[in-house]
């Protein structure tokens, strides 16, 4: 059933950083939840163990099938996934104000976190299937981009911008990294900027007020401005060495807020300093410059654009959340990839390496 | 890549090139969080372990001040005094037994109890301030204030306290506060509370609590170790409640009260040409100022236990036999029905027999001959027996119903009960077996099934005064801020009007002036020298006892079956401003206890008119 050569090729070095990853992320929750564990706390370090325990047998999962089979049920399972958005939308559970959830029966499911491996999945079939290699003008765009505006448009109606807006970035990453040229961009960009006055109205309350509280901090104090000045003083606090394992006062205090999702890297960067902070950061460039070289030497297009569009997604993942929280970027309810606590989207994650340890352990394989 | 063909290669040169742009592209940009890292952590490293340790920002909430309540003529009923709180932080504690020391010989603190109350927040959360007492007094707090310097982790909180200036009056109208329920918080209507505030619980405070609570505003403040305040970073202002003023009148409102003292009951006045409630007062009563200061146990067990329900708003929720107050419904019934005669008499020989059965009435020896005015001014039994059984009980509890007894008012203002007519379909579905006709004739006494509350029959008296016009009682006149009527405004609202014919009403109006006015009217009690006064009386009873309750003494007969006594009063009679409604339970005979009590008033209320 397997060939030898899989396991022979079987990706030891990507499989490590995960562990590692997977490690210090649970550290780290245990640390961001220690003061509340009475109250609950504890079960978020024990879940995410969980969580991790499923991701990597999901991994695994995904190395069983040769990835040339995606390219045949590619549609069908972005329709599927279509389909979760909409019945999310009708039967969702609500909470915190939005419908992200389906819940069906012992788990639940967030479709957004399907849809992120779907809309890849099928991107990379189209663009694998093209003819032409790069040179798309805008016109040849229009499947691409109503594939993507689609689920973009159910997830914003959830309403989830923040996992939206990740959508399309990771989604134009891939489009652009196909070579679109340079006058289609030029277009684009200045659609897409002359457009923003009519994205603003569509925004919610409290969504324009992250904006201006990161434009203007005076002007909104006690909100969002206030999560990140806390969150730098945090990170700053930290200086070389940190305050040690279990010693960070602005998490012990409470001031961090989200402190096991959005905010984690905080409480990492308060803890283990500049030194734990870097070693984490190197991790995370040597997890998506590993899955550049994987996407160097898959032995077709689609494997590489699969891996592309995999690696985009936790690069923006991670650039805009260390962003955020050190204030670069305007608070925008990105949580860290493996590293926040967050069932659904460790096991997605995991899926996506999934496929990722799929493409390299087949780059040397001819296709009958 | 392995690519196979010519073309092939080509397009693996050209993803090659993108592929190390790209990697490139990633460099850059992890480059730029580095050096930021780098920037906050190194560069920026001590300003920031500063802050962290030695000053610490906090947000805080700045409560807004709940909206006052005046009565009519603006004299302030309900406002908010400061309430001392001491705190202690744990986290900021040097060495507890010598605060704990420190703090019992300043303080009348229980020493064993604080010293749990910390220990268990040291563990659960080091950084939130354990209150150890509410409410100190003027003295503990200079006591306190001076000598916090050498305790360090202690604080003193002012939260402001909801206080009823004149303690327990109109206490059910304007109501109590208490901590917010989850039930309340899930509401949009609480969407700016958070968990621990006091809101309103019932009556007046509960009923505008979006216009009392105002805003809450917040702060970002600069703390330092030891948790006093360095500076102020922010400030959102809080925007305080609106003011509420109330449809009664306050010294009118006390003089009820004080009728009812050491009596169970109530009173309300109204004015049948608005529907605004002038006083309601129920007895027992509580003093809402136990609540805001958090109840104290002992006082909440003696609360519900009480066997009078001194919690129970009587205004509304009273629901009493109306006793021979009915007989202007019947009286109204059947002239419009043309039943009644007003000329005809009725000889009245002290009872009444009906298939078999001996009807009393409740003067011994009888009213000899009686029309319908002469049945109404000395309250003749005989004669509303003989003519409620010629409408029969359909006809009475329809007219009931259309004259606006048997459903509630809609005063909203808390649970209003909504009283009881009788009918056959009604015996029938209650109780299971048919109505008897010997049934009708208490019911045209107003005694057996009947039940009304004491703001029906109000409003009742009042329609008959002002040409049969049902208004919604209200208790509200105005609400604003800054003296401006911008919020809510009173405007008289008639729910319903009577079909009955004027000549009738005129009839039974002047009926109920001679009850008071003219010899042998039950309601004498009542006349006052220079306003002419109309109004009935009832005596409602508790139960039915043996053959010689008759010959004993009011004194003699055990409390609880005492009937209890009714009077409505209406002034004055030729241009009506003025309704009360008293009932008190046990009270005996409704001339003899309610009138004089629905007297002090009616003269209340027009020495001040005069006055003014």
């Amino acid at each position: 059933m397997f060939d030898r050569r899989l396991i022979d090729n079987f990706d030891w070095i990507l499989l490590a950083v995960l562990i590692v990853i997977g490690l210090l992320s649970v550290f780290n929750l245990y640390s961001a939840t220690y003061t509340v564990r009475a109250f609950g706390g504890g079960q978020i370090v024990v879940r995410q163990i969980c969580w991790y325990g499923i991701g990597f047998l999901i991994l695994l999962l995904m190395t069983t099938f040769d990835y040339h089979m995606l390219n045949r049920v590619a549609y069908p399972l972005f329709f599927l996934s279509l389909v979760l958005l909409v019945a999310v939308l009708k039967m969702g559970k609500v909470a915190h104000g939005s419908q992200r959830w389906l819940s069906l029966g012992l788990f639940s499911v967030q479709p957004s976190e399907i849809v992120k491996i779907s809309l890849v999945v099928i991107l990379a079939k189209h663009f694998s299937e093209d003819e032409r290699i790069g040179n798309y003008r805008l016109r040849d765009l229009v499947r691409p981009l109503l594939l993507t505006v689609i689920p973009f448009m159910l997830i914003v109606y959830q309403p989830d911008l923040g996992t939206a807006l990740m959508l399309l970035i990771v989604s134009f990453s891939i489009i652009i990294f196909a070579h679109v040229n340079w006058k289609s961009i030029v277009i684009f960009v200045s659609a897409a900027v002359l457009s923003t006055p009519l994205l603003w109205l569509t925004l919610q309350g409290y969504q324009k007020k992250r904006i201006i509280a990161f434009l203007r901090p005076d002007l909104d104090p006690l909100g969002a401005a206030y999560h990140v000045t806390q969150s730098k003083i945090a990170i700053g606090s930290g200086l070389f060495w940190g305050k040690g394992f279990l010693k960070g006062t602005q998490t012990r205090l409470h001031f961090l807020p989200q402190q096991h999702t959005d905010f984690s890297f905080s409480v990492l960067a308060e803890e283990w300093g500049f030194v734990g902070s870097a070693v984490v950061l190197f991790l995370y460039l040597f997890l998506i410059l590993w899955c550049i070289n994987i996407a160097r030497s898959s032995k077709d297009r689609f494997g590489t654009l699969l891996v592309i569009g995999v690696a985009a997604s936790i690069f923006w993942h991670l650039t805009i959340n260390v962003g955020m929280v050190t204030g670069l970027l305007p608070v925008v309810g990105i949580p860290l990839t493996l590293f926040s606590y967050g069932g659904s989207s460790v096991i997605s994650t995991m899926a996506a390496m999934g496929l990722v340890m799929n493409v390299s352990m087949r780059r040397f394989m001819f296709q009958a | 890549m392995v690519w196979r063909s010519d073309s092939d290669l080509r397009e693996a040169e050209i993803y090659q090139r993108r592929l190390t742009r790209l990697t490139v592209f990633i460099v850059v940009v992890f480059g730029i969080l580095f050096v930021r890292l780098w920037f906050l952590q190194i560069i920026h490293g001590y300003r920031y372990r500063t802050e962290s340790e030695n000053n610490r920002i906090h947000l805080r909430d700045v409560m807004p001040s709940r909206g006052l309540v005046f009565d009519r003529n603006g004299r302030l009923l309900v406002d908010n005094r400061p309430s001392f709180i001491l705190g202690v932080m744990p986290e900021n504690i040097r060495n507890l037994d010598s605060l704990l020391s420190d703090l019992s010989r300043l303080v009348d603190v229980d020493r064993s109890a604080a010293e749990e109350k910390i220990k268990h927040a040291a563990t659960a959360d080091p950084f939130r301030c354990v209150h150890l007492k509410k409410g100190l007094s003027r003295d503990e707090l200079a006591r306190v204030e001076t000598h916090m310097v050498t305790m360090p982790g202690v604080s003193i909180e002012v939260k402001p306290q909801r206080h009823c200036i004149y303690g327990t009056l109109a206490a059910h109208l304007i109501g109590y506060l208490g901590e917010i329920d989850k039930g309340q918080l899930g509401k949009r209507e609480y969407a700016g509370n958070k968990v621990g505030d006091f809101v309103g619980k019932c009556g007046i405070e509960k009923k505008w609590h979006k216009y009392l609570d105002g805003t809450r505003g917040g702060q970002q403040v600069e703390v330092d170790a030891s948790g006093r305040i360095l500076r102020v970073l922010y400030q959102k202002e809080a925007e305080p409640g609106a003011n509420v003023y109330l449809t009664i009148d306050k010294d009118l409102q006390m003089v009820a009260e004080q009728s009812l003292k050491n009596r169970t009951g109530a009173i309300v006045a109204m004015s049948p040409k608005s529907g605004e409630i002038l006083a309601a007062a129920s007895s027992p009563t509580f003093n809402p100022n136990d609540f805001a200061k958090g109840m104290d146990k002992r006082v909440w067990q003696e609360l519900i236990t009480n066997r009078h329900f001194p919690l129970q708003n009587r205004v509304i929720s009273g629901q009493y036999p109306p006793g021979s107050l009915f007989k202007i419904v019947v009286a109204l019934a059947g002239l419009e029905e043309g039943i009644i005669d007003p000329n005809e008499k009725v000889f009245c020989g002290g009872s009444y027999t009906f298939q078999g059965r001996e009807y009393r009435d409740w003067k011994e020896g009888g009213h000899g001959y009686v029309d319908l005015h002469r049945a109404l001014v000395e309250s003749c039994d005989v004669y509303f027996y003989k003519m409620g059984q010629r409408l029969g009980i359909d006809t009475i509890a329809k007219y009931a119903k259309n004259l606006g007894l048997g459903h509630t008012t809609g005063l909203q203002l808390g649970d209003e009960k909504q009283g009881l007519i009788p009918n056959r379909a009604w015996k029938l579905r209650r109780w299971h077996v048919p109505w008897q006709d010997g049934e009708t004739l208490s019911v045209a006494v107003g005694q057996s099934f009947t039940l009304i509350t004491p703001i029906q029959i109000a409003r009742f008296v009042s329609a008959l005064c002002n040409g049969g016009i049902l208004y919604k009682p209200q208790a509200t006149l105005w609400i604003g801020r800054n003296g401006k009527k911008d919020l809510f405004e009173f405007r008289p609202e008639a729910a319903e009007t009577w079909d009955v014919a004027k000549k009738n009403m005129e009839f039974v109006k002047k009926g109920l002036y001679g009850v008071v006015n003219e010899p042998h009217g039950t309601g004498w009690r009542a006349r006052l020298h220079n306003i002419a006064v109309a109004g009935k009386t009832g005596t409602s009873q508790v139960i039915s006892l043996p053959e010689d309750r008759e010959t004993g003494k009011e004194e003699d007969i055990p409390y609880k079956f005492r009937d209890h006594a009714w009077f409505v009063a209406i002034a004055p009679f030729e241009d009506p401003q003025i309704v009360v409604a008293v009932v008190v339970e046990h009270g005996g005979k409704g001339g003899a206890v309610a009138a004089p009590i629905a007297k002090a008033l009616l003269e209340e209320y027009f020495k001040t008119k005069v006055l003014r």
